[in-house]
């Protein structure tokens, strides 16, 4: 059996002076599997998002990829770890930089990472990525101020995507957005996970969780309370936690 | 977009008029500086086109000469101040947090000290030139700027797009210059046009003190001052270094202005 691509271990974390933010985080995200990461704001979804990324070390427990332990403090393990997991934010107007073109955005991954030496390299895989979010390669001249809130959180998803990672990490990506285009961009999502991309989903929303996640982590004050196959975790919530996120969700249709 | 440009237009004519006056002065002036032949307050005349001084020197030549001096003061001390205070707030902005605190308070000191005492202890420590004027107006300014610097790129640091770059695995120099230095640029460098203008107005404050250029080599500040007591009686000694300090400062705003807009692809017309 391989390794499953991340592997946490009594994962925790503290803020200084401050109680743990994280205590005894463990689970694990099998390739192809994507796991959506619930819980209400405060409860440590986007701590564990940033330790996911190799932007904060955790204060207790490991992390492993692929089977070998990542430490985020190793420069040439957290490059690595750059091109097997990237990111997607919650707010596309502030995650993209409104000075730099949508080409000079999305090809930032393969520039900073050294992952593409030849210019002609580099604007092939950036029309490449923009294609397989459904924006045109044109796209790459313009600014992000020209593009409405959906099409800036591809524009993000083709930047996440352009270095081929295994593992795209989420954040909140679809509550910034109207209705409508929540469902195409979780469509999107899903045929890049359909592509072999596994993908981890922060969400609050459990619609977003259900429509795209095999597995479903619930985190309550920093701890998980449940974990387990979306689809049984949905139907038959064990822990009273869940049962009140699940409450919480308007006219969800009954199972 | 349009009245963007004008205004660049505009800017630059301005800079323009002081700039050519100050080039033309290195090759040819009306009269030598030192030259007293003119008649002590001689109003406007053929031979004297400014008339002037109360020593009989010819103001135009010295008007001339001081807008060599203003450019060189704005532009000298803008670098000093810009660089340093730039850097410095950079630095404040990327540190640990007692750094920060540390250097923030540094600068709070910094900034409550009038320039002009900051301008005395360099002069005492270096003699009074127009190279120690500008280093001690330079000194001031960079607490100003160090400071704006230190918010502005505090704020960017904090958005997604400084996150996601450093997902992408851009490292602390790219993400100064690639992403934190054009956000911040547009406000620093109005901010920078400011300075240019208060550096030039510090230097006759200074001139005034005797800490300033050493004569005949006036600046407008010196002419002005030394024209005031005379107002009344011959009123272009005071007006006309104060017009051309009036253009100097405006144009170097509008160019500023100017700038910034060409460099924002948000203001640029829209596809």
């Amino acid at each position: 059996m391989t390794a499953p691509l991340v592997q946490a271990t009594d994962l925790g974390f503290s803020y200084r002076g401050a109680a743990p933010a994280l205590a005894d985080v463990s689970f694990s995200v099998e390739a192809g599997r994507n796991l959506g990461i619930v819980g209400e704001s405060g409860a440590g979804k986007t701590t564990l998002l940033r330790l996911l990324l190799g932007l904060t070390r955790p204060t207790m427990g490991t992390l492993s990829t692929n089977g070998v332990p990542f430490d985020a403090g190793d420069r040439a393990a957290l490059r690595s770890h750059r091109t097997f997991a990237q990111a997607v934010f919650q707010d596309p107007y502030s995650s993209l930089d409104p000075r730099q073109n949508v080409g000079r955005i999305v090809s930032e991954p393969l520039r900073s990472l050294r992952l593409e030496s030849r210019a002609s390299g580099v604007h092939e895989r950036v029309a490449a990525a923009l294609t397989s979010v459904g924006l045109p390669a044109d796209a790459a001249t313009r600014f992000p101020h020209e593009f409405s809130g959906g099409q800036r959180q591809r524009i993000a998803i083709a930047r996440a995507i352009v270095a081929r990672p295994r593992l795209l990490i989420a954040d909140e990506p679809v509550s910034a957005l109207d209705l409508s285009t929540r469902v195409r961009i979780v469509d999107l999502l899903s045929s890049l996970s359909a592509d072999g991309l596994t993908v981890v989903v922060v969400s609050h929303d459990l619609g977003t969780v259900a429509a795209l996640c095999e597995e479903t982590l619930v985190l309550e004050k920093g701890r998980v309370v449940e974990q387990g196959p979306t689809a049984s975790l949905l139907a038959a919530p064990a822990h009273p936690y869940t049962q009140k996120l699940l409450a919480a969700v308007p006219r969800l249709p009954k199972r | 977009m349009r009245r963007r440009s004008i205004t660049l237009a505009i800017g630059a004519v301005l800079v323009g008029i002081i700039l050519a006056t100050a080039v033309v002065s290195f090759f040819w002036l009306p009269y030598p500086p030192s030259d007293i032949g003119g008649g002590r307050l001689a109003p406007p005349s053929a031979a004297h086109l400014a008339g002037t001084d109360k020593l009989g020197r010819d103001l135009l030549t010295q008007l001339m000469i001081g807008a060599r001096i203003a450019l060189q003061v704005g532009a000298g001390s803008v670098a000093i101040g810009g660089v340093l205070g730039i850097a410095l707030g950079l630095a404040t902005a990327f540190a640990q947090r007692w750094l920060d605190d540390g250097l923030s308070a540094v600068l709070d000191v910094l900034i409550a000290f009038p320039t002009l005492l900051v301008a005395m202890l360099v002069v005492a420590a270096s003699g009074a030139s127009l190279g120690s004027a500008i280093l001690a107006i330079g000194l001031a300014m960079s607490a100003v700027v160090a400071r704006l610097t230190r918010i502005l790129a505090k704020r960017v640091l904090s958005l997604d797009y400084i996150t996601a770059a450093r997902v992408s695995g851009t490292r602390w120099p790219g993400l100064i210059l690639q992403h934190v230095l054009p956000n911040i640029w547009p406000t620093v460098v109005v901010n920078l046009a400011l300075q240019f203008g208060l550096a030039v107005l510090a230097e006759a404050s200074l001139s005034y003190l005797g800490l300033g250029s050493p004569p005949p080599n006036a600046s407008w500040g010196s002419i002005l001052q030394e024209a005031q007591g005379t107002v009344l009686v011959a009123p272009i000694g005071a007006v006309a270094p104060g017009v051309l300090l009036v253009v100097l400062v405006i144009g170097v705003n509008l160019v500023a202005d100017g700038l910034r807009d060409v460099g924002d692809p948000t203001r640029r017309g829209r596809a």
